[in-house]
């Protein structure tokens, strides 16, 4: 199976909320969504985001947006205001998440 | 039946565009209301160090300035009402310094009204606040001794107040700290008499504030798509057409870049959500999860079916603490070896310093370029980085003694070290932040027409 960039199939939105933050993705296609749940996972995600000190990943199904709602625990630290990364804020986590590779979608 | 009417945003946070709300007015003159956002998670603890210096200080100066920039409209017979979190800690005094203001500009009629009772400092530090429990928010704090001495302690009023005083006439009204959403969902139930246990409606609201609460956002602005905009540079600040049975259709000022679209609009939906079940809110209870989006136009998306149920008893508290210093430092290297090169570098400095007897509690070496943010890519050979140091520590002295560290890299480091022009890094104050829940019971709402 050949892989792709997540960003020819999806598109993305990052944001903080204390040390925590969400990374929304987005079908591009409707017909992508049931790929992205199938191969978009908590773990894959995880592991996507391990240097980054990511403790846990919590993902919600938003099938009226064909989204998927990742709230990655612990990825800022201490949050925003005590890190001292240069993305303290998580604003970089969208489209660090769209350089993964994913499974292409077949036809 | 009451009419449709128009509320637009044009202040995302403390520091957006300052023109934005003259520009927006004149753009799109039939906005029955604007709604201004000031307040981030920490930016109490900003206007606390201010009024530490000035006790009459510690609200968002800035929102002076636009009544300034607005007073033209008023004079020539705009109806345009204003609701904001401007007040910040000082509700009060902001207010006071616009009603002088607009004295002095010949606008004595305008009513302002302010909103107070946000402020739970006294109650929090008395300990009176719970840590957050995780079955009320997906948020839980972990691990978080909590510490004694808090800076500022506020809660999250709902709507009530900013309805109050614009049933008691009020143009312009100044909040505290509120739910960003809130500065929305009060319109609309001042303007539709719509009842605080109507949920689905506040829902609506909720989510059309959520929409505005980030300005540009809405239109483009921090979109994965950004390239593709039409005329970024001159995006527009979103307003919304609120129908009275909650449906309403997002858009933007004529002659403006950016876009609303199907794909700007769900970004913005989810960002910075949890549980799109679960959006807590003070005014209500919102699911994301009925919602139906549709193109109606150029730049029309028109919201329905938001989900609203009671809201939690507690209101959320942002309390802030002061934690010590911190600073960042930057230079660049250019050459063969880039990356290498930095991380030596980085590391020499902290070596350096702890042999002459400074330590920090915490401190960071990034190399820009080589996957400081974006760590998926393994970038190691670079021919230019970005070093950046960080340190933090409750010790003042040794935070000001890094910040004079990293320039003497420029000799004793490798050949291309260059672009050190910005000057000294400056030492910053270092806010922790300590969210929490307190009981509604405890907080005092209080709403104040000024005179």
């Amino acid at each position: 199976m050949s892989l792709v960039r997540l960003g020819t199939l999806a598109y993305a939105r990052s944001g903080d909320k204390g040390s925590d933050a969400n990374i929304a993705v987005f079908a591009r296609a409707e017909t992508g969504y049931a790929h992205l749940r199938q191969h978009l996972t908590e773990g894959k995600v995880q592991t996507g985001f391990a240097s980054l000190g990511v403790t846990d990943v919590k993902r919600y199904e938003v099938p009226n947006l064909h989204a998927l709602n990742f709230v990655l625990t612990g990825v800022l630290g201490e949050g925003g205001s005590r890190s001292l990364r240069i993305d303290a804020q998580g604003k970089a986590l969208g489209q660090a998440i769209l350089e993964m590779q994913i499974e292409a979608l077949t036809e | 039946m009451r009419e449709p009417f128009r509320i637009g945003n044009a202040q995302a946070f403390w520091g957006d565009d300052p023109d934005a709300a003259a520009r927006t007015l004149a753009q799109q003159p039939d906005l029955d209301f604007l709604t201004l956002d000031y307040l981030a998670e920490v930016s109490l603890s900003i206007m606390a160090a201010q009024r530490e210096r000035n006790p009459e200080a510690g609200y968002a100066r800035d929102f002076v300035d636009v009544v300034r920039s607005l007073a033209p409209f008023w004079k020539n017979g705009s109806k345009t009402h204003v609701v904001t979190n401007a007040g910040g800690l000082n509700p009060e005094g902001c207010g006071r310094a616009c009603l002088e203001l607009l004295r002095a500009l010949d606008l004595p009629a305008l009513k302002i009204a302010v909103v107070t009772g946000d402020d739970v400092l006294e109650k929090i530090t008395e300990g009176k606040a719970s840590s957050f429990p995780s079955d009320e928010t997906q948020y839980v704090a972990r691990d978080r001794n909590p510490p004694v001495q808090f800076t500022t302690a506020n809660a999250y009023l709902g709507a009530r107040g900013i309805v109050e005083g614009l049933q008691a006439g009020a143009q312009i009204v100044i909040t505290g700290r509120v739910a960003d959403p809130s500065l929305m969902v009060a319109p609309c139930i001042a303007h539709f008499e719509w009842g605080f246990e109507e949920y689905d409606k506040l829902a609506a609201a909720t989510v059309a504030g959520h929409l505005l609460e980030c300005g540009t956002q809405a239109c483009g602005g921090f979109s994965t798509d950004w390239l593709d905009l039409p005329d970024p540079t001159n995006i527009g600040f979103p307003f919304v057409e609120m129908h009275e049975d909650g449906t309403f259709v997002i858009t933007k000022p004529p002659g403006t870049g950016g876009r609303v679209d199907l794909r700007t609009i769900k970004e913005q939906l989810l960002y910075e959500i949890g549980d799109p079940a679960n959006y807590l809110s003070p005014d209500v209870t919102v699911s994301l999860l009925g919602i139906s989006l549709r193109e109606v136009g150029e730049n029309r998306v028109e919201v329905k079916g938001a989900i609203g149920s009671a809201p939690p008893p507690s209101y959320k508290v942002s309390a802030t603490y002061r934690d010590g210093f911190k600073a960042h430092a930057m230079i660049t290297i250019f050459g063969r070896d880039a990356t290498k090169k930095a991380r030596l570098c980085g590391e020499g400095i902290l070596g350096r310093l702890e042999k002459s007897g400074h330590t920090f509690e915490r401190s960071l070496v990034e190399c820009l370029g080589a996957g400081a943010s974006i760590q998926i890519h393994d970038k190691s050979d670079l021919l230019e980085t970005v070093l950046r140091v960080s340190v933090a520590d409750k010790n003042r002295a040794s935070v000001e003694r890094f910040t004079k560290e990293i320039a003497s890299l420029v000799t004793w480091g490798p050949q291309g070290v260059t672009g050190y022009s910005g000057g000294r890094a400056k030492v910053q104050d270092v806010f922790g932040y300590h969210p929490c829940l307190i009981d509604k019971q405890l907080v005092q709402e209080k709403m104040i027409l000024l005179s």
